[in-house]
């Protein structure tokens, strides 16, 4: 396995704390005033230029959420958050206009990230599994808003409208206020009805029914400013018989203080449709004594709404100090199916409360759960599910298998599901499992001439291998860079 | 210069003396084997060579091919030629043997400062190992000892040796669990690997697997030090008499821990 001995390098080559992309790009930045109140909403809402009927959202939003208090039924400790320390709004200042005026510095970082956003570069192929060449199309988000999104012309060839959302809110606005919060309401959780408040840009997806999307879509968030939250907001529509294949990935300066991220993300499939979203999470998971860090506190669900759709999860979390992060489905189409495939990888400090729900409401729904928690340094990892049958979900089928692993002796890992089944002839099947690496298991791969950093990055690589082939092979090959990367100093 | 040289090694495991100054010089180009009763230290002499953790050396030198080891890590044993085929091979699901194999031996080479081999030469090279040792290549696609039987655990090791090309191959009990065809097939793979640079210590309880493994020298160790050396005579002898006489031996010469 190259890539093993490719990341070790490459984690050698890495600063005292590991996180690679810790670096901070000095542009020059339009706030909006620090704290939470109405001004503040009507102040990003003017930026955006949005329409009446979405500031009122905003403000019943905001108004319900003072009411609300945040979940304490994580298993994750930390101090409270002062929201009123908060910028909720931070853009470059020069507006691009194409992708030629892209800030410079902006684009340098894209570039240290490794994600190209000029689609000259794109069309010349990244590079993916095996060389191939391959096309994505990208929607960079930087601090607040979007400044790229490249390949639209050629989407909008096949009608598969792919924007920031603030634009379809001037563009489409009749179907984002068709979808949006009908999947994640307004009042669903603290963390969403706070991004329903303020929310100030993320991706907007709508694949036209009978269309399959030409390519990958992806988006990449970037924390940048100091004090800033990141609350974007992400709403898939796949109209009837469609197909989208969609992932984001995050990444954030290293900072002392904790940084907030709570976005929400909505899908919608449609009779005979699927989405499959991707995500790859690196945040900055804090330092080596646990200071600083992206709080990562998610909405995320998708909505089976038609018959036989079909709506695949599959996440690769390696950052953020902590993670609170659900992606769910709802199973509401007769014969739909909900896959959720996760690796999770604590290291350091990190705390780890995810999972997944699959609620089963429409007849013959299927579902399917691989999880895979790695645990190591002083973290914790806890996998959290819900698996329901509704009373008339006949014929409900799920099938749940979450394993953990452990690295070392200080770290936990946790299983919480939750089984309700309300209907007699739903099946679910439950498995899990607990397994440490051995000190026999290194032993036996150093005496075969490995390094210990190697042997666990092969380990754990093996470990979660069914649930890394989910992902689109255009991002595997990182994704397996990205765990060795975590995983640095697990060892000796 | 003996490519082995093993002097007064004294080691303890959790605060237990396993070896009580065992002395072995083992030539390039020969095979010894060391037999014993259960206990008496055998395994903990294969551990100890190839660095496994958490044995204690309170004294003594090993010293491989004239260079002080024992400060070494197992990895960088390996890398000096150091092989040890295990006793209870270990499972890695989920990563391919070839995969393992790959992963290893260039981290064997970069580690000598040879160039890595690529993919498809590095299957060219494992193909024609495997093919010699009769390994059907789908062994090599499967998950490492994953629902593999005793028998094709134990032909996997001699398959990790032959591509590895070690210059001291340890084998511990490495016929254990194995049943007469398996056995041969085993003993095959390690013949076919003698070489006027290799040498071989071969660890057995039993002489069955020198029937097949003709050794030119014969141990017998017993409670921590090496108490005879002979020729292969000796293996015959210990079939028909047991070790209870050594083992009274070793007591009355105040060996007991």
């Amino acid at each position: 396995m190259p890539a093993v001995q490719e990341t070790v390098d490459r984690v050698r080559r890495i600063d005292v704390d590991q996180y690679k992309y810790g670096f901070e790009t000095l542009v020059e930045t339009d706030k909006a005033p620090k704290g939470l109140s109405e001004d503040t909403i009507r102040f990003i809402s003017a930026k955006k230029n949005e329409p009446e009927w979405m500031l009122a959202w905003r403000l019943d939003a905001y108004r319900r959420w003072l009411t609300m208090s945040e979940p304490t039924w994580a298993k994750v400790k930390f101090g409270p958050i002062d929201y009123q320390g908060i910028y909720y709004y931070a853009a470059p200042k020069k507006k691009p206009q194409s992708l030629d005026e892209i800030d410079p510095e902006i684009l340098k970082t894209y570039e240290k990230l490794g994600i190209p956003l000029r689609e000259r570069e794109v069309l010349l192929g990244i590079e993916g599994a095996d060389g191939a060449r391959s096309r994505v199309a990208v929607d960079a988000v930087f601090d607040s808003v979007s400044v790229a999104t490249t390949f639209q012309a050629e989407l909008a060839k096949a009608g598969v409208l792919f924007m920031p959302i603030s634009e379809a809110l001037q563009k489409h606005p009749e179907l984002v206020k068709k979808y949006l919060g009908t999947v994640v309401p307004l009042s669903d959780n603290f963390y969403a009805t706070l991004n329903s408040a303020v929310f100030s840009d993320g991706s907007f997806v709508y694949v036209p029914p009978g269309v399959r999307c030409p390519m990958e879509l992806s988006t990449y968030f970037r924390i940048n400013e100091r004090n800033t939250g990141q609350f974007e907001r992400t709403l898939i529509i796949a109209d009837k018989g469609a197909y989208v294949s969609y992932l984001e990935g995050c990444t954030a300066p290293m900072r002392d203080e904790n940084q907030l991220h709570a976005a929400v993300v909505e899908l919608v499939a449609l009779d005979d449709a699927e989405v499959k979203y991707s995500t790859i999470q690196n945040w900055y998971p804090g330092d080596a004594a646990g200071r600083g860090g992206v709080y990562n506190f998610v909405t995320k669900r998708g909505d089976c709404r038609g018959a036989r759709s079909k709506i695949s999860w599959t996440q690769l979390e390696t950052g953020s100090a902590i993670t609170w992060k659900y992606p769910s489905c709802i199973l509401r189409g007769d014969h739909s199916r909900g896959e959720f495939y996760s690796i999770a990888i604590s290291n350091g400090h990190q705390q780890v409360d995810s999972g997944t729900k699959m609620l089963h409401l429409g007849r013959h729904t299927s579902s399917r759960i691989i999880s895979k928690g790695i645990a190591a340094g002083h973290s914790n990892n806890t996998y959290r599910g819900l698996v329901s049958a509704h009373r008339r979900a006949t014929g409900a089928r799920n099938f749940t298998n979450c394993d953990s692993l452990l690295i070392g002796e200080k770290c936990g890992a946790h299983t919480v599901p939750y089984i309700e089944a309300k209907n007699s002839s739903a099946v679910f099947e439950h498995e899990a499992t607990t397994s440490k690496i051995s000190e026999e298991t290194l032993f036996y791969c150093t005496q075969r001439g490995l390094s210990a950093e190697e042997a666990v990055a092969l380990v754990v690589n093996g470990f979660v291998r069914d649930v890394l082939q989910q992902l689109p092979m255009e991002f595997a090959v990182e994704g397996r860079k990205l765990i060795s990367i975590s995983l640095e100093g697990s060892v000796g | 210069m003996p490519l082995l040289e093993i002097k007064n090694l004294n080691v303890e495991v959790d605060g237990k003396k396993i070896l009580n100054g065992l002395d072995l010089a083992v030539e390039a180009g020969s095979v010894h084997a060391i037999m014993g009763p259960n206990g008496s230290g055998k395994s903990t002499l294969a551990h100890v060579l190839a660095g496994k953790p958490n044995y204690t050396v309170t004294q003594g030198q090993v010293r491989f091919s004239g260079e002080d080891v024992l400060a070494l890590r197992p990895d960088e044993r390996a890398a000096r030629g150091i092989f040890l085929a295990f006793q209870y091979p270990l499972e890695i699901p989920g990563v391919a043997t070839f995969t393992f194999l790959q992963a290893a031996l260039n981290a064997q080479r970069k580690y000598r400062g040879e160039p890595e081999l690529a993919t498809p030469a590095f299957l060219k090279r494992v193909r024609e190992v495997a093919g010699k040792l009769g390994i059907p290549e789908d062994m090599g696609r499967r998950p490492l000892n994953v629902g593999f039987s005793g028998g094709e655990k134990k032909r996997n090791e001699i398959m990790q040796m032959a591509l590895l090309e070690p210059r001291l191959c340890v084998l511990d009990e490495t016929d254990s669990g194995l049943d007469i065809d398996a056995l041969k097939i085993v003993a095959d793979g390690v013949n076919h690997l003698r070489d006027p640079k290799r040498a071989f210590i071969v660890i057995t309880h039993y002489q069955r697997l020198l029937n097949y493994i003709v050794p030119d020298v014969v141990h017998v160790l017993a409670r921590g030090r090496i108490v005879r050396t002979g020729g292969k005579e000796i293996a015959l002898e210990l079939e028909a008499q047991g070790y209870a006489q050594y083992q009274e031996d070793a007591a009355l010469a105040g060996l007991n821990a």
